[in-house]
């Protein structure tokens, strides 16, 4: 007994519905479950509509829900676009309240944003890109190549220790994983070419090949690539974090320059470090050289030394020491850029951080690009 | 010279993204008194505030802080100003990097020729002002919240401010712990003869502290003047205010 009410009830509450002419009624209750049905079929039957006028008629409807009211406002949207004039009649109190409370003037998504078309928003976005990005960072490197001269003959304004200490972290900290991996590299280089200069009993030219490649280029590339990716996020981490909890609108107001406080002493901390990380990286290169030539081509390490002398120019040291020093400042550039240039939020603070070491690196690799167009042709 | 106008706001507009935040908004803030900027949440309280600190751009509109239009000033003469104010942040704007000490003793170890010495005695009786005794030492993250408060309202009067702002001091709050950082400021204010601006909607807080409200409301502002008005005001914004909480 008590089964077939409940039956009853659900039949009862089963959606109907009935296109007569050009007025479209629905009985009993249009709701979550029914809803989408509902439009899909409708839309589907009127697309050969012809009469310029639809009536919906809730007369026979009792209960409707946010979905309903949805999905009726939504036909109704779609229809009026083929220029059929829709009207909504005789709907109960209840319904016609429910009609109000979700109806469409409350919901703002309703009024649209026109969306330009595909070429149109791709110049604007590259106009954006210009405008936000390279002149941003254009007026960020003058700001911060400003301070940095003005601090270096100020020495008060700087905060005591804070220098050693940006350059205790950017700098001395990554000291093994550049030795280290700059061994490897040289190891790796000389065994390689070793097989091929084995062959044209070329042997010794191992030594040439090894300290020009670490000197003139990968000692001074692979630190600031090794120095990019541990640095470069934490310094962009460290000015984001600083953006979100207030910390550079409070060093504003208390008559700071957020840049002169929070990015200068980065500055001097990694370009004072980064020259010395540089020449060990080459030391430690050469060392792996050395190993691989005595392991595999017999030339032992007086030998080596020897022949170092005929292939050291200096000219490589130093275009290996400005080069540290542009690195040092993309670096240190890049990370503040995209840390000062977070939106609010933790999120904000984990995607700047991300960015910062992709474009530090990639504006590393371009840079030794031009500077061995500059120096070596 | 009570009357004094030490902020004034004078038809600001702001809004972000197309979004209008305030409509010609204008009000005064007094000299000697402590005034509460009120709203409910995302009314664009914070918005006024950082605009009076010169934080963003005034435009449309016009901003008088001591009498200097924010919006003609160089940085020199805005830093000059910004020593007169201390700042306290909604969310604190403790330097994490630097010890609680450190943070109290910055504005006046960049500003001051004061030695070392003399600026660890002054930071610390700031600190012991506010009843945070044993912190200089600690880092802001080892700090309760009610302590990080009160630690950013020591560095907040450090240089011995002629105005203080606060957003949202008592944010976050046991009831008992706001009343006590209520009577901190009233206190402070007292002592140190500040003037206070304060942006914060609790209502038990500016029954408190506030001797005039100005109350922000569908990007407006809608009341300004003594408490005693704004609580016998007919205007339905403020009657739901004050009688909801
Ligand atoms: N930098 C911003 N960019 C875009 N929109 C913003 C920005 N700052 C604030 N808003 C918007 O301005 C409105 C007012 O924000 P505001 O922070 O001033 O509110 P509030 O009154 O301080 O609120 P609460 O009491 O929650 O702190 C909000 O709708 C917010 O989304
Ligand atoms: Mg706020």
């Amino acid at each position: 007994m008590k089964n077939d009410n409940n039956k009853k009830i659900a039949s009862q509450n089963q959606l109907k519905y009935r296109l007569e002419g050009s007025t479209l009624y629905l009985y009993n209750s249009l709701n979550f479950a029914h809803s989408g049905d509902f439009v899909n079929d409708m839309l589907k039957r009127l697309k050969n509509y012809k009469s310029p006028e639809l009536i919906i008629n809730l007369a026979g409807l009792t209960e409707i829900d946010s979905a309903g009211v949805a999905a009726i406002f939504y036909l109704k949207r779609k229809i009026s676009e083929k220029n059929i004039d829709v009207s909504i009649t005789e709907a109960s109190n209840r319904v016609s309240k429910k009609l109000e409370l979700f109806g469409p003037d409350k919901a703002t998504t309703s009024s649209k944003v026109k969306k330009a078309p595909f070429l149109e928003s791709l110049a604007i976005r590259l106009q954006d890109f210009f405008t936000s990005y390279i002149s941003e960072f254009i007026l960020l490197s003058a700001d911060v190549f400003y301070w940095t001269l003005h601090d270096l003959f100020n020495p008060r304004s700087r905060r005591k220790g804070e220098v050693l200490n940006q350059a205790v972290l950017i700098g001395v900290n990554a000291t093994l994983i550049v030795v280290v991996m700059m061994f490897i590299i040289g190891l790796v280089i000389a065994l390689q070419s070793s097989a091929q200069l084995r062959h044209f009993g070329a042997n010794i030219f191992v030594v040439d090949l090894t300290v020009i490649a670490m000197m003139a280029q990968m000692g001074p590339l692979i630190t600031a690539i090794l120095v990019a990716g541990r640095s470069g996020s934490a310094i962009a981490a460290e000015i984001a974090t600083m953006k979100v909890t207030a910390e550079l609108d409070a060093l504003k107001t208390m008559g700071l320059n957020p840049i002169r406080f929070a990015v200068i002493p980065k500055i001097y901390g990694c370009l004072s470090t980064m020259p010395f990380l540089t020449i060990l990286a080459n030391i430690a290169g050469i060392a792996g050289g050395m190993l691989a030539a005595y392991l595999f081509l017999d030339i032992s390490p007086e030998v080596f030394i020897n022949r170092m002398g005929h292939s050291i120019y200096s000219k490589d040291i130093m275009t290996g020491i400005v080069k540290s020093l542009v690195y040092g400042s993309i670096i240190v550039l890049t990370g503040s850029f995209f840390g000062l240039r977070v939106k609010e939020g933790a999120e904000g603070v984990g995607k700047s951080t991300t960015v910062a070491v992709v474009v530090a690196i990639s504006l590393v690799i371009i840079a030794d690009s031009i500077m061995g167009l500059i120096f070596y042709t | 010279m009570a009357s004094d106008k030490i902020i004034e706001v004078n038809r600001l507009s702001v809004s972000f993204d197309g979004k209008t935040v305030l409509s010609d908004a204008s009000f005064s803030a007094y000299n000697g008194n402590i005034t509460v900027i009120l709203g409910g949440s995302g009314s664009g309280k914070t918005t006024v505030f950082k605009h009076i600190l010169g934080l963003y751009p005034v435009e449309p509109g016009k901003i008088f802080l001591l009498g200097n239009d924010i919006a003609t000033l160089d940085e020199n003469e805005q830093n000059k100003l910004y020593l007169k104010m201390g700042v306290f942040y909604q969310n604190g704007g403790l330097l994490s990097s630097l010890t609680v000490g450190e943070n109290v003793a910055l504005p006046l170890e960049q500003h001051t020729d004061l030695p070392d010495e003399i600026i660890k005695e002054i930071a610390s009786q700031k600190l012991s002002l506010v009843n945070l005794n044993d912190t200089y030492h600690m880092y802001p993250s080892q700090l309760s919240g009610g302590m990080f408060k009160r630690a950013a309202l020591a560095r907040a009067i450090v240089m011995d401010p002629q105005m203080l702002l606060c957003d949202e001091p008592g944010s976050g709050l046991d009831p008992v712990s706001l009343a006590s950082l209520d009577n901190l400021i009233i206190e402070l204010k007292k002592q140190l003869q500040m003037s206070v601006v304060m942006v914060t909607h609790e209502v038990s807080s500016i029954l408190r502290i506030a001797d005039r409200i100005i109350f922000l409301a569908d990007s407006k502002v809608i009341f300004e003047g003594p408490v005693s008005d704004a609580l016998s005001s007919d205007k339905k914004p403020l009657i739901n205010f004050f009688n909801k909480s």
